[in-house]
Parts: structure tokens; sequence; C-alpha cells
């Protein structure tokens, strides 16, 4: 019997909240990763705009993109790496240790999506400085360039565009977590496969165009780099294409397809951990 | 002596084996270390390379050589130590007459043989993707490079020993870690060779222990002009320094310890 979509929705997000709120409980535990946390961020950040500075000191642009464009880009990057330690490092790098220990099963048996369940089932606050961060950063970049460099901001509608970009690149990042935690079905310990996206994403922390043109192909349409960070830092700066938009769109709606199929497809191989 | 060959025999045959078990998850950790690679692409494409002096193939063979050294200089103990001291699993090592700290030794030790095949096949696509990019260093220069990475890999484990003892006071002492990354990251090398930091960035990173494990090897191995007999003394120098700490903070820890789950 199907349910009346509204419910599950009431379902879904009760179960949200209720996740949540227990995983931020326990979180707070531990007062000193607080302070860590915080640390961490403002030492990453300085060392970013540090080599950021030595790459500047050879020109006064680094693949065709200004100072302040590039610090965008960087904040879009420091925003996404907090949205990382927020939702998608605490749940997907679980998934491994559950096909491990075998407590998956007891995930599947549960009356509720799994791929929703592993997704959402907890929540770090301590992603929040980095967010902050990385908010902080664009908002004073576009601040730095002057008039034009905030162009995609200047009316309302315009403002959307940046943010249907960012969105599809939260949706591409969380697909491409998923997938790489998903494959721990098959290879059983890929212990810190998650760990592997977190360094090659670093690429992101420059615009694409900064790389050798070979790189760039690969960042665009293999590992869609150039989506994370670029794309929407192109468009807040006013020189978003609506090529790239669409395209966009169109990568972050493929990857969450082929996110979902493959895990339909990684539990009819999943054979349990005793079995 | 013959006790110790043995049991270095057993150790490092076991976790070699143990780590072919684990292929893929070694092939990904190899993967994981293409940073060097990422900001070659970077530093290649901008002009401050030539800003600083640095010719396009001195670039190239310095971040080749660092991919090199970082892939064989990684430390995990951490990690693998705190989950074994919750769940106490660090008991029965304890308990055999040997200190623990050799069996996660010989695991790192395992773990480079087994990433052998994954960088040699790595550096054969970069050299496919662009032909030319590769060299052989001169024999001297090898040797040389190879023992910095190995002196350059104990005193990295010797650094995060001394983190790895705050497990038996925090559970989430891993978390330490991440700060202790941060200036290997940046003052190490790995991102940028320290001939392009400004002078005064440049010496306070050489009073650190960090450029000694990334910019002196991948020097050495890339054939840039480095004082060796500097290079593995300053090496030496921060051995003897942590050793005793180390020591120290192991020996109150273990007191500490009160076998969690017991």
């Amino acid at each position: 019997m199907e349910r009346p979509l509204i419910r599950d929705i009431r379902c879904y997000w009760r179960s949200l909240r209720c996740f949540w709120g227990t995983s931020l409980a326990a979180e707070l535990e531990y007062p000193l990763n607080a302070a860590i946390e915080f640390v961490s961020v403002l030492g990453n950040l300085a060392g970013s705009l540090f080599v950021l500075q030595l790459l500047f000191a050879g020109g006064p642009s680094l693949g065709g993109w200004s100072w302040s464009g590039a610090l965008v880009v960087l904040g879009l990057y420091t925003l996404l790496d907090g949205f990382t330690t927020c939702v998608l490092q605490p749940n997907l790098s679980r998934i491994v240790s559950h096909v491990q220990t075998g407590t998956l099963d007891y995930v599947l048996l549960k009356p509720i999506d799994s791929q929703f369940w592993l997704s959402a089932r907890t929540v770090s606050p301590w992603g929040l400085p980095a967010i902050a961060a990385g908010l902080g950063l664009i908002g004073w970049a576009l601040a730095q360039g002057g008039p034009e460099a905030a162009a995609g901001l200047r009316s309302p509608g315009a403002v959307l565009l940046p943010l249907a970009l960012l969105l599809a690149a939260l949706v591409i990042l969380y697909s491409l977590w998923f997938v790489l935690a998903a494959l721990s079905i098959w290879f059983v310990k890929v212990w810190n496969a998650t760990e592997v996206l977190r360094y090659t994403l670093v690429a992101g922390r420059y615009p694409v165009s900064a790389y050798p043109p070979a790189l760039r192909l690969l960042f665009t349409f293999v590992l869609p780099v150039a989506f994370l960070t670029t794309v929407p830092a192109e468009a807040l700066l006013g020189r978003g294409s609506a090529l790239w938009a669409i395209g966009s769109l169109l990568v972050a709606a493929l990857c969450l397809a082929g996110s979902r199929l493959l895990w339909r497809f990684a539990q009819r191989s999943y054979t349990s951990a005793s079995s | 002596m013959s006790w110790a060959w043995r049991v270095a025999r057993a150790l490092l045959g076991s976790q070699y084996a143990l780590m072919l078990e684990y292929r893929a998850e070694i092939a990904l950790w190899a993967l994981s270390g293409v940073l060097p690679l990422i900001m070659l692409g970077v530093w290649s494409g901008s002009g401050a390379g030539a800003a600083a002096g640095l010719s396009p193939q001195q670039l190239s063979h310095y971040f080749l050589a660092a991919f090199v050294v970082r892939q064989f200089t990684v430390v995990w103990l951490i990690h693998v130590f705190e989950e074994d001291a919750l769940q106490g699993r660090l008991s029965p090592f304890l308990l055999q007459p040997l200190a623990p700290l050799w069996r996660y030794l010989a695991a790192h030790l395992s773990e480079q043989a087994t990433r052998v095949p994954f960088v040699l096949l790595m550096l054969g696509v970069v050299g496919l993707a662009a032909p030319g990019v590769l060299w052989w260093p001169s024999p001297g220069e090898l040797v040389l490079g190879l023992l910095a990475i190995l002196a350059a890999f104990l005193l990295r484990f010797l650094l995060q020993i001394l983190v790895t003892t705050l497990c038996f006071w925090s559970e989430r002492a891993a978390a330490l870690d991440r700060l202790l990354l941060i200036p290997y990251l940046f003052l190490s090398g790995l991102v940028a060779p320290l001939d392009t930091f400004p002078p005064a960035v440049r010496r306070l990173a050489l009073a650190t222990p960090f450029p000694w494990m990334v910019d002196f090897p991948a020097r050495l191995l890339a054939g840039e002009p480095v004082n060796v007999a500097l290079g593995f003394g300053a090496i030496a120098a921060w051995c003897l320094l942590l050793w005793p700490i180390a020591h120290v903070l192991w020996r109150a820890g273990l007191r500490r310890y009160s076998a969690m789950g017991a």
C-alpha cells in the first residue's frame, strides 16, 4: 500500500530532528573538540592564504583570475569543507565500519530508507567554524573587489543563480562521498576511502583554469572539481555562463541519480559480514 | 641479536601479508597522496616559480620528488592506536614481551613496501601524460635520498608518538593530529617549495622539524644543491630531542591505562 507523500515527509523530518538532536548532544560531550576545530580552521585558512599569496607573486592573475576572484574560490572551498565536516564525514565514513562489523544488517532492516539513514544519521557541529569562515571570506573578497566584483548579486533574481549552483555543488559533493563509501560493500576494508576524496578535492582550492589543460579536463569530466568551486564562484562574480550553469545542474542530477542506482545495486551484492 | 632478527622477520612478514590482503585500501591510500602533483599543476601554470628563480624543470622535479617522499613518510599510527586503546585491544599487546610500538612500526614499514607498485604505477601514468618529466637521479643522490626518506619517516613517526600518547588521557586524541597536520602541510614544502617563501617565513620554517620531513629529502632526490650533513644532523637532533619526551609520556600514559572494556 502506498503511503501519502506528506506523511512520508513528516516521518522523515521527525526522524531527522531526532537523529540530529541526539548526535549534537553526544558531540557536545567533547568541548575540547570545538577549540581544536576552531584553531584548525584558522590555521588552514592562514596557510591557504599564504600559499595563494606565493602563487600570486609571479603576476597579478592566476589562470586569468584576480586576487579577489581567487579568494572567492578559496572561500567556497572552505564552505564546502565545513559542510563535509558537518554532515558527510561523520555519516559516510561510518558505512565502512557498518559493512566490516555486519551492523549494516540492522540498518537495512529499519523501516526507513537506508540511504537516508546512512547519510543523515548524525551531524557534527565542528564544521560550523569552517562554514562561517568560508562565508566571511567570500563576503570580504566580494566587498574588496569593488562594485563590479559582486556583479552577480545586483538583482534578487541574480542571487538565485549562485545559490542554485552552490546547491548543485553540495549535491555533487554528497554523491561523490556516498559512492566512494558505498564501494566498501565490495572492497570491505576501504577504511578511509573517503579520505582520498578529501585530499583530491583540495584541487578545488584554486580556480580550475589555473591548471594545465589535461588536468582541467580531468577536473571537469572525471572528478567534477570544477563544478564544486569554480562554477559557483564565476556566478558570484557575475561571469556565469548559461552553458556552465546548465552543465552544473545536469552533473548534480546525474551524480545524485548515480549514487541512488549504485546503492540499489550494492544492496543486491551485500552478503553480510558473517556469511 | 638473533632473537631481535627473528622477531623483526616475523612481525614484518605477518604485517606484510596483512597489508597485501587489503590491496584496494593501499591503492586508495597511495592515491590520496596526489597533493604534490596537484600543486605541481598549479605552480607550473602560474609565473610564481619563475619569479622565485625556479625553472619549470626544477619545479616538476621538486614536486615529483616531494610526491615520492610523501608516499613513503605517511604515518597513521594515531588513528589505529586510538581505536586499539579504546577497544582494549592494546591489553594483549602489553602482555607480550615486546613493546607494542614495534608492532606499529612494522605495520608502517610493511605498508610502505606494499605501496611501491602503486607509486611506480602512478609515476608511470605521470610519465605517459607528460613525457620527459621523469628523470633518474644519480646513484649517490638516490641512496642519500632513500636514506633521507627513511630518516624523515622515523622523525615523523616519533613526532606522532608524542601526540599518540595523549590517547591515554583523551578519547579523541586523533583530533589533535589534525592540528599537527597544518604546519606539516604548509611549512614542510609539500605545497610550495621553500625557495619561494619570503626570507622571514623561510627562517621560521627551518626552525621547525617540518621542512626536514619533505623539503630536504625531496631536494636531495631532485638533484638540487643541498647541505647533506646539515639535513641529516637536523633530523638526528630533532629525534634526540623528541625521544626522551616520548619515552616519559609513554611511561606515564601506560601507568594511566586502565584497559577500557576490561
